[in-house]
């Protein structure tokens, strides 16, 4: 595999007709399409009820799936920023999936939030625990929120790469702080969260036709993502060009 | 120059500039105290509980205060430029971030005697003999851990626009740890709700693991981050 990718990789030119989609895309598009309504169909019909959860267990169909997605998410991310800070692997195309990760990142970790919470009421009586999981989950949130600011101070697109990526590992650094600090701090409520390993085989397959529609649903959706950002940045660069044009003519 | 030369320098300089323009006894103090008051509003005045929480209630102030501390910190050096002129001039980047903390860091302990003090006067809190140990070491690392990430984060804001609001949302989820760490390690410490000091030192490993963490991620990362 060719390491070396040259720093500012140009995107094919984009028509309005099809912006940012190719072949592959439409068809992962299609693809992820079909799995989520595959997902609807297990999640909501197919699969029984559960004995003490009752039809609440379903929430775990998109639940799972989703903080899933969101870890896979900012493992990407922060894979993506050590490579942009490797010399040897330097271009901006990480940062790019790095920021288009952690967008989708966001969006999945706030659903995830949500329907734990409808989970938490429905099976513990209470929207929220001062959990371990569930706060390092809500100060992953938060920090990834964080991050995307970051991400648009401004500044040279070398300069916002480089920001971001620091701030991705440093996030690396202070999410096991905070889990193992949260941990000590309350260790009676561990045994609250959900034991896996009860669910019946349709079930199961239920959870993992969910799993894999919205892996297909993220890679999706990070490539358009990553796409419209390297557009941006094209914008970017060429919007400075033709002021300089502009006033080139103008004296 | 050595990196501690510069550390050394710049930590002078920022004592300099505040112990002339009396920033942090004039208005950070008397905002920091104002702040304890407030939560004894809150906290309709009830001397048992406020005993029982003082330990947190102070940490969490001083946590307050880190927010506007930091950013008079960095208002001095983006204010004419100093920070970029800095870099120009080739100073080591990670000898800009040591000196900043740790003038950080000195002010902060100045706030928090004083928070402590407060403490003791509106909350009626107890030192215990048998604590002081411990509580000085929590006092020592949680004040450097709040320093090295107030540094890092205070400088990574420093150029920005809206840098204001910024700050806050990307400091307190990472101080968070310090903020558990800190209150429990001074409850033990206090004695409060019968804990015993042996039951905060492994809060302290947390502590300095945190610091230790911050300090030396900081010192690498300053440079990219202050880059503009």
């Amino acid at each position: 595999m060719n390491t070396m990718t040259p720093p500012t990789s140009t995107p094919a030119p984009a028509s309005p007709k099809h912006p940012t989609s190719t072949r592959f895309t439409r068809a992962l598009g299609v693809a992820s399409l079909v799995g989520i309504g595959w997902l609807v169909a297990f999640g909501l019909f197919l699969s029984p009820n559960d004995r003490v959860h009752k039809t609440g267990v379903r929430i775990l169909y998109i639940h799972v799936p989703s903080a899933w997605l969101a870890y896979l998410a900012f493992g990407v991310t922060g894979i993506a920023s050590g490579l942009y800070l490797w010399k040897r692997t330097r271009s901006l195309m990480w940062d790019r999936l790095a920021g288009a990760s952690a967008e989708v990142g966001v969006l999945f970790m706030g659903i995830t939030l949500v329907s734990g919470s409808l989970w938490g009421r429905i099976s513990w009586g209470t929207y929220w625990t001062w959990d371990a999981r569930l706060t390092t989950t809500a100060f992953l949130f938060v920090t990834y929120i964080g991050y995307l600011a970051v991400r648009d101070l401004g500044g040279t697109h070398q300069q916002r790469a480089r920001r971001s990526a620091v701030m991705a590992l440093l996030a690396v650094l202070e999410v096991p702080l905070v889990h193992y600090s949260v941990k000590w701090w309350r260790p009676l409520h561990q045994n609250e969260t959900v034991e896996e390993g009860k669910l019946s085989g349709l079930m199961l397959f239920s959870l993992f036709v969910g799993i894999i529609s919205f892996t297909l649903l993220y890679v999706w959706l990070v490539m358009h993502r990553q796409r419209v950002l390297a557009l941006n940045d094209q914008v970017d660069d060429r919007g400075l060009d033709v002021a300089l044009a502009a006033r080139r003519e103008e004296s | 120059m050595s990196t501690w030369r510069i550390a050394r320098l710049i930590a002078a300089k920022d004592l300099r500039v505040e112990w002339r323009s009396r920033v942090l006894i004039n208005q950070v103090l008397p905002f920091a105290t104002l702040v304890m008051v407030m939560f004894a509003f809150a906290l309709d005045n009830n001397d048992r509980v406020l005993t029982r929480v003082a330990p947190g209630l102070v940490w969490l102030a001083t946590m307050f205060s880190l927010l506007v501390v930091v950013q008079r910190t960095f208002a001095v050096e983006t204010a004419d430029g100093a920070l970029d002129a800095l870099q120009v001039a080739g100073v080591r980047p990670g000898g800009v971030f040591l000196g900043k903390a740790l003038a950080l860091a000195a002010q902060l302990a100045a706030l928090e005697l004083v928070l402590m003090g407060a403490a003791v006067v509106l909350y009626r809190t107890e030192f215990q003999a048998g604590g002081v140990v411990l509580l000085v070491t929590t006092y020592l690392a949680a004040t450097t851990g709040l320093a090295f990430v107030g540094t890092l984060y205070g400088g990574l804001a420093a150029g920005a626009k809206g840098r204001e609001t910024l700050l806050p949302l990307l400091m307190l989820p990472v101080v968070a740890p310090v903020l558990i760490g800190a209150t429990r390690a001074t409850e033990a410490a206090l004695g409060t709700e019968g804990a015993t000091p042996s039951d905060g030192w492994p809060w302290i490993g947390l502590l300095t693991l945190f610091a230790a963490l911050f300090g030396v991620g900081g010192t690498m990362a300053f440079g990219s981050l202050i880059d503009e």
